[in-house]
């Protein structure tokens, strides 16, 4: 028997799709060991997680609530991947879209009406993110600092920032001592699609997004430049591609993506600036898996969210009935990008196993 | 006053020791040319296996073999994605991250709120620690911090006097020229991301029953992250990593000093990672060609390709 491995010359869609699905299923299979481990029955598990999130209309209801953050920071996540600017700072660019919107809907947001405060707290979300974004490109262009780390530090600063505000001078006098500024206002919270928690302002803003993305990266000279950037940058730097300005304007635009995802979160689901655990909850981290899934193409990270989203709420309804510990989501999770990075190399090489003849005539 | 100071640079060398033990690992790994981002997620790992041989069998160094075991195993999925699949370095090591969190949070979770009741005892070295002052802070430490220096000497000494030492060098900063000396690059890079990652259980391990004797889900606290940077500020060398980590300690520690001051602690959380940040900027203002960095770093290689 011998394997050989060939490079594949071109990758097509289908086969993208097909090596999608694979991985995703290799996926499935090792995290019904771990349910074994934990003597749960997998097959069950697995299939509790996708009706509890697909199965029932509320169940639906959820998981498009929890994919609108997913589909904002994914697909922003998408552009920054593209130049290879692995931009693991999400968490900290949403949170800090929270804070800069939390301040105008509270100082602001009695004085005007919904219609003039809620662009206004969208744009001071977005600002928020882009500014807590932009940070990380000039140290990374100009100081040659790993991204990755800089994003990281400036998630757990962003988190210890925003505590320090809600335990301190932003504390509520409604809170009764505990942490959280006071509600907003009524004029300042997202409508909601009646019967559900899908604040849809988020929502469209959110499919918007994708969709400009999608024709920024593919149809567009800055889309280009940003590809240049990360699939070769030497000829990008012989091209007079400004590094630093495009660098920045993808920053902007993916932490500024994040920081949308922060004013739907507060304004539209808690309603006040509490803590950034609960604010967050890992959107940005699960954020990254949405934009691999979607092999970094904006439009498909609308399909990677609302599934991620569908395993987030899955993995709620099973923590529940079966007992299992709220990190299991996590395991999911990452269970899937190792075997979606895996399957990878599938869809870049052949692999064919040859079996010669003299074995097969044994045989 | 001087039990104060005694007492912070006690506390410093305990805060550093995990420090060190992950960076150490991670110059190992990085000098293959192999990026790991995983650390965090293998330190999770190391702290709750740890934690739970040594709560089960009421031994803490056979707690801390368990750790060094599945942590060595752990990180056989970066090195399979990464070497054996030459996947992209960054995702697969973030992947690795999220995986052991996530798994340390499962396996931990009946542990919540149970206290070993025999944590890793210090040693008290005769006679060394009557010494005033010096033996107070030295010669009185959990076994991990003397492990973890003799490491970190060990690791020195490896890289830089040893013919293993050039080979996982040379593996880093040009795997092509070092293939055509016959040595196998593969296993080179599986090796080092595999000793890596026990050296990142191995301070998870301090974490969860030395540092303290309880398990907590995110007691790592991103110190895995900041490893990784102290990996570019000891200039990829374990010697200077040892400096590098104990500096570090001293910043956590400086949170604990600054509190009675009625500073907000959460500011004060803050200093660590805003400290990473700055140290990273003083690194960069200095000529970029002494940074020491391995030339083909995340870089996959590829046998028989030009």
């Amino acid at each position: 028997m011998k394997i050989r491995i060939t490079d594949r010359d071109h990758i097509t869609g289908l086969r993208s799709l097909a090596a999608n699905i694979m991985s995703l299923a290799a996926g499935l299979l090792a995290i019904s060991l771990i349910f074994l481990l934990n003597k749960v029955n997998p097959i069950f598990a697995i299939s509790e997680i996708f009706s509890g999130s697909f199965g029932s209309m509320y169940g639906f209801k959820e998981t498009i609530t929890k994919a609108i953050p997913l589909i904002l920071i994914g697909s922003g996540l998408t552009l920054a991947f593209r130049a290879k600017f692995w931009n693991i700072g999400a968490e900290g660019q949403l949170l800090m879209g929270a804070v800069f919107s939390s301040w105008i809907g509270l100082n602001i947001g009695p004085h005007l009406p919904s219609y003039l405060i809620v662009p206004l707290m969208f744009l001071a979300g977005f600002i928020g993110g882009a500014l807590w974004g932009i940070i990380p490109a000039i140290l990374k262009i100009r100081y040659s600092i790993n991204e990755v780390i800089c994003t990281l530090m400036l998630n757990y600063i962003c988190a210890e920032f925003l505590t320090m505000l809600i335990v301190g001078p932003w504390k509520g006098k409604t809170r009764f001592g505990f942490p959280g500024t006071d509600n907003l206002p009524e004029s300042a919270i997202l409508g909601l699609i009646p019967g559900s928690r899908i604040h849809y302002a988020t929502l469209i803003l959110a499919l918007v997004s994708a969709v400009i993305l999608t024709i920024l990266i593919y149809k567009t000279r800055f889309g280009y430049e940003a590809r240049v950037v990360g699939e070769n940058p030497d000829a990008g730097k012989y091209a007079g591609i400004d590094f630093l300005k495009t660098s920045m304007i993808l920053m902007a635009i993916s932490g500024g993506l994040a920081g949308f995802a922060g004013v739907g979160e507060m304004a539209g689901i808690h309603k006040y600036l509490g803590y950034p655990a609960s604010l967050s909850s890992g959107y940005g981290f699960t954020a990254i898996i949405v934009a691999w899934l979607a092999k970094l193409n904006p439009l498909y990270a609308i399909f990677s969210g609302i599934f991620f989203a569908g395993i987030l709420v899955g993995g709620d309804a099973i923590q529940i009935s079966l007992g299992l510990p709220a990190a299991t989501v996590e395991i999911v999770n990452g269970t899937l990008l190792v075997f979606l990075i895996m399957g990878d190399y599938f869809l870049k090489h052949k692999v064919t196993i040859q079996f010669s003849k003299q074995t097969q005539g044994a045989s | 006053m001087e039990d104060i100071i005694v007492s912070v640079l006690f506390r410093t060398l305990v805060a550093g020791t995990p420090l060190l033990l992950a960076t150490v690992g991670e110059v190992i790994c990085e000098r293959s040319g192999i990026l790991n981002l995983g650390v965090e997620g293998v330190m999770a790992v190391g702290a709750v296996v740890a934690f739970m041989v040594t709560y089960n069998t009421g031994h803490p160094w056979v707690g801390v073999l368990a750790a060094l075991i599945v942590g060595m195993i752990f990180s056989l999925i970066h090195s399979f994605a990464s070497v054996t699949l030459q996947a992209n370095q960054v995702v697969s090591g973030l992947a690795l991250t999220m995986l052991g969190l996530g798994l340390s949070g499962m396996l931990g979770k009946p542990y919540v709120g149970k206290p070993l009741s025999i944590k890793m005892q210090n040693w008290e070295f005769p006679f060394l620690s009557d010494i005033p002052f010096v033996g107070e802070i030295l010669f009185k430490q959990s076994p991990f911090f003397y492990l973890a220096v003799f490491l970190a000497f060990g690791a020195w000494f490896l890289l830089e006097r040893t013919r293993l030492g050039i080979q996982i060098r040379s593996t880093g900063e040009n795997p092509r020229a070092t293939e055509t000396q016959g040595i196998n690059v593969s296993m080179v890079r599986h090796l080092c991301v595999i000793i890596g990652g026990g050296f990142s259980a191995l301070a998870g391990a301090h974490l969860s029953i030395s540092y303290s004797k309880s398990w907590i889900e995110g007691m790592t606290a991103g110190r895995g992250w900041i490893a990784i940077a102290l990996t570019i500020f000891a200039l990829w060398n374990p010697g200077r990593a040892i400096w590098a980590s104990f500096l570090f300690g001293f910043i956590f520690v400086l949170q604990y000093l600054l509190q009675p001051l009625g500073i907000s602690p959460n500011f004060l959380a803050i200093l660590p990672y805003a400290a990473t940040l700055i140290i990273l900027l003083i690194i960069s203002l200095k000529d970029h060609r002494k940074l020491n960095a391995p030339a083909m770093l995340a870089e996959p290689y590829k046998r028989g390709e030009r």
